[in-house]
């Protein structure tokens, strides 16, 4: 197998790409719930060493609320949501009409209303890439976690564990007015992922 | 009172701290942060240890801190040389958490638990008794060991800090 540590300029573009139409279809999709726009910044596509990959999310002992998703199918790699857990919470006020307490402290109940937020914004996500690339994508039922950033991404980094110190991440944010619109996608596709995923982009792999 | 550096060890790293210096580790979720103390030298090891068993390597070389059966051998040997003996070390273990325990059902994805039980299989051969563990449950933990003392303390979001 060729190493997916050594990928093209334009192949990091064709996964950019990725990026911008799975989480463009996200950003929709929150719009939607919210009633107003969601701003996306430019995704960004790099081997991330390990240590870094919790930098991106504020750090690793940064409190983060996480919805995770395994995705299987032709092209399987991981898919997570991030949001900071004060920007949760109004998030939580606005989409589900929860009265919600300004702390950290989550009920079962409001981690699950999130759970439910990432996965429909998950599932948009997906079900554009499966549109775009044409291939079976099928999320697992969404995780929650409120913890760690290092703890809860280094679920995601176990399939490149075997293969080096760095994994490939597909990252994109959101931002707009008012912080419950902030958000970050991390999707971090198996290694053995990135050659379906460009053949079905139409670049030759060879 | 007189700030101690403090050594960093990294996701799939080991490190050593001696003369009371502390060691520690964010962030470990389902990633076992082991630790070796020689309490007559005051000499302190830790790994972040992030797979269970080296034979699934696709690398080469590969990263030794990173697998549960080439760190341990891995760490005695840097404490060795910094003048601990095996023969007095204890062995302490944090993290090993199921981050999404609803999604462990396939073997795969039990892999704090499979962390745990190597580094334990490995310190056992080896010898070395494990005085103490905090491993387990669906959340992250920081961890730090005082090489004056020997002391590890485990700080997590959900429950609080504890001394083992």
């Amino acid at each position: 197998m060729r190493s997916y540590g050594k990928l093209a300029e334009f192949e990091l573009d064709v996964l950019k790409e990725v990026g911008n139409i799975g989480s463009g279809h996200a950003a929709t999709a929150l719009s939607t719930l919210l009633n107003r726009p969601v701003d996306m910044a430019v995704p960004k596509v790099s081997l991330v060493p390990f240590e870094e990959v919790a930098e991106r999310a504020g750090g690793a002992e940064q409190l983060v609320v996480a919805v995770f998703l395994r995705v299987d199918g032709d092209a399987p790699g991981n898919l997570f949501y991030i949001m900071n857990p004060v920007a949760a919470k109004r998030l939580l006020r606005r989409l589900a009409a929860m009265e919600v307490e300004e702390d950290l402290e989550y009920s079962e109940m409001e981690l699950s209303a999130l759970s439910e937020i990432g996965n429909i914004l998950a599932g948009s996500y997906l079900s554009s890439l499966a549109d775009l690339t044409r291939l079976a994508l099928s999320p697992s039922v969404p995780a929650v976690a409120l913890d760690m950033a290092g703890a809860v991404l280094a679920y995601g980094l176990m399939q490149y564990g075997e293969m080096g110190d760095a994994a490939l991440l597909v990252e994109t944010r959101f931002q707009g007015d008012g912080e419950e619109i902030e958000g970050q996608f991390f999707l971090i596709p198996d290694p053995d992922s990135f050659p379906t995923l460009f053949r079905s982009l139409g670049v030759d792999v060879p | 009172m007189i700030q101690q550096p403090i050594v960093k060890v990294a996701m799939a790293d080991l490190g050593v701290a001696v003369r009371g210096e502390c060691i520690r580790t964010t962030g470990l979720g389902s990633c076992v942060g082991l630790t070796l103390y020689d309490a007559v030298r005051k000499i302190g090891g830790m790994a972040h240890v992030m797979l269970p068993d080296s034979s699934i390597a696709r690398e080469f070389p590969f990263n030794r801190a990173k697998y549960a059966d080439t760190a341990v051998p891995l760490l005695i040997e840097e404490l060795e040389k910094a003048g601990a003996r095996v023969e007095r070390m204890n062995a302490k273990m944090a993290g090993g958490a199921q981050m999404f325990a609803s999604l462990a059902q396939s073997d795969s994805l039990r892999i704090g638990p499979r962390n745990v039980e190597s580094c334990a299989l490995l310190l056992s051969r080896i010898g070395i008794p494990v005085v103490a563990e905090d491993t387990g449950g669906n959340y992250g933990r920081t961890i730090e060991l005082d090489s004056e003392t020997g002391i590890l303390t485990i700080r997590s979001a959900q429950n609080g800090t504890k001394e083992l």
